[in-house]
């Protein structure tokens, strides 16, 4: 109050004053600005942030239209459809899923995990019918393209909906909480565009550090196919026999490592030494890419179903679980493999081996479970 | 619609200067100009005030031409940068090594026909992106 007051008095002194007139300019700017600033302040603070977040979501509208152009050019090469993909694939960038009730939170790894196994079949059925000349390969990276595509057209309408409301309401809350948000949000974004280059090339991605790991490991052996797109390798190190397990690649595939690893243990009547879980893992800001860490615990991310069913396992049969990880940014797990990354899959390989010699004796059983995406990564 | 037109539409946009943007630029630049003019007018009559105008004049000539240069840059900012990625292809028997850009059907461990040293197989050995970062100065 006291300020607006002070400005008001200002002005008599403009009127009286006879003096230069560019002064008089001068004065009359700031006087006009201060007393703008201090009944607008707060819109024009407003209209800025609205400028920014308009700023950011012309580079989303960007984002999202080449994915769709990138999918419906990768259906058009490799599924050779007799018609337009165009409005199927757009149907497909609207798609939902609604998760399980969990207000009573019994049984809910079950429900979530029986819709997305429907979500799968449903994409899958999705692109074989965008992309019937396809390969099975090619339907997993195909699909993979379009989940980018999705996640781009989902985080621009969700950036939109914030901004069109905190224009319509002129609220600064929401355009505040969507502006501060909006360098993360970006960041993901970026990695999805980029992502979407790879899924629809094959390209082995950051993501993939773990499987490739396992294929490093199995490379040479003889393989069998386990449950849910997960193949086994039974390998000998220094007298132990070691499972090691990883998604059927080279399509863009993560496969349901909790069945693949509980089949397993199952036939083994769970008489296994250890685990060894090997992922790719986000790094923080000022750790390296391509850093390899090692710990306790299931590292298997995603929703939480594989990670559940083979804690149950483990507390079933009281199996130790190592966990082996490689850093790397947010961005980098969904982007075409960093080098930093693709070289730490040397020193991860020793550290399992290490972890074998040490934590287990000779004519031990035990289990080495790749997770990730192994798109462009065969075995 | 059919899939140009909606191309176009796409980028249509990103290619546009605002025209809040636009019109800021084109009041600095008139203003400056104006400035500019009394400054000339000032200095003909003798009066003391002319250096003012000039230097308003050109810091406002300046302010426009960078704010045009900031809007240009980040249309420009718009284009998806797309990294190189590299393909490796050696010989397990021989240590022959190739390495070449990405080609679509590529994978880790597909093999690419006989190694033209020793006649063993080839193999995808790598694939990978390179980023070349200037080394940073770690202080913490």
């Amino acid at each position: 109050m006291l300020r607006r007051v002070k400005g008001l008095m200002m002005i008599p002194q403009v009127s009286q004053w006879g003096g230069d007139p560019i002064s008089l300019v001068f004065q009359m700017m700031f006087t006009i600005i201060f007393v703008v600033f201090i009944f607008y302040g707060q819109r024009i603070q407003m209209y800025v942030m609205l400028r920014e977040v308009e700023g950011s979501l012309l580079r989303l509208k960007y984002m999202r239209d080449e994915g769709r152009k990138a999918a419906i050019q990768t259906i058009k090469e490799l599924g050779k459809p007799a018609t337009d993909p165009a409005g199927r694939v757009d149907q497909f960038l609207e798609y939902i899923t609604i998760p399980p009730e969990a207000m009573d939170p019994a049984g809910i790894v079950w429900k979530l995990e029986h819709i997305l196994d429907v979500q799968d079949t449903r994409f899958k059925d999705e692109v074989k019918l965008m992309a019937p000349s396809a390969d099975p390969t090619q339907v997993n990276n195909l699909e993979n393209t379009l989940e980018a595509a999705w996640a781009l057209n989902m985080i621009y309408k969700i950036i939109r909906h914030y901004y069109m409301l905190g224009k319509k309401t002129l609220s600064l809350y929401i355009i505040m909480q969507i502006q501060m948000i909006l360098p993360l949000v970006m960041r993901e974004a970026e990695a999805f565009a980029s992502a979407l280059k790879a899924f629809s090339c094959g390209q082995p991605i950051g993501d993939g550090a773990g499987q490739l790991v396992a294929a490093k490991m199995m490379y040479g052996h003889e393989k069998r196919k386990v449950e849910k797109d997960y193949l086994v390798a039974t390998i000998n190190i220094e007298g132990r026999t070691v499972h090691v397990l990883k998604a059927e690649g080279p399509g863009g595939n993560v496969g349901k490592p909790g069945e693949a690893i509980k089949q397993i243990v199952e036939e083994n009547e769970g008489k296994i030494a250890t685990m060894i879980i090997i992922d790719a893992a986000q790094k923080l800001e000022g750790e390296n890419p391509g850093d390899v860490a090692e710990g306790i615990g299931v590292a298997i991310g995603g929703p939480g179903v594989d990670q559940f069913k083979v804690e149950e396992e483990l507390v079933k049969y009281k199996i130790p679980v190592n966990a082996v990880v490689i850093k790397e940014d947010v961005g980098d797990a969904v982007s075409p493999m960093r080098k930093e990354v693709f070289d730490a899959v040397d020193p991860a390989i020793e550290r399992v081996k290490r972890v074998i010699l040490e934590k287990t004796k000779e004519g031990d059983t035990v289990i080495v479970a790749g997770i990730g995406n192994t798109i462009g990564i065969g075995q | 619609m059919s899939e140009d037109t909606e191309a176009e539409e796409a980028t249509a946009p990103t290619q546009r200067i605002s025209s809040f943007v636009f019109a800021v630029i084109l009041i600095t630049l008139v203003l400056s100009l104006a400035a500019l003019y009394f400054a000339l007018s000032a200095y003909n009559s003798g009066d003391a005030s002319a250096g003012i105008l000039l230097i308003i004049g050109f810091i406002g000539l300046g302010l426009s031409t960078y704010m045009l240069l900031q809007t240009r840059r980040s249309v420009m900012r718009l284009a998806l940068k797309i990294q190189p990625v590299i393909t490796t292809i050696s010989c397990q028997k021989c240590g022959f090594k190739n390495v070449r850009e990405f080609e679509r059907g590529d994978f880790v461990f597909k093999e690419v026909g006989p190694c033209p040293k020793c006649n063993d197989k080839l193999l995808v050995s790598a694939i990978y992106r390179e980023i070349k970062e200037k080394p940073k100065e770690e202080r913490f």
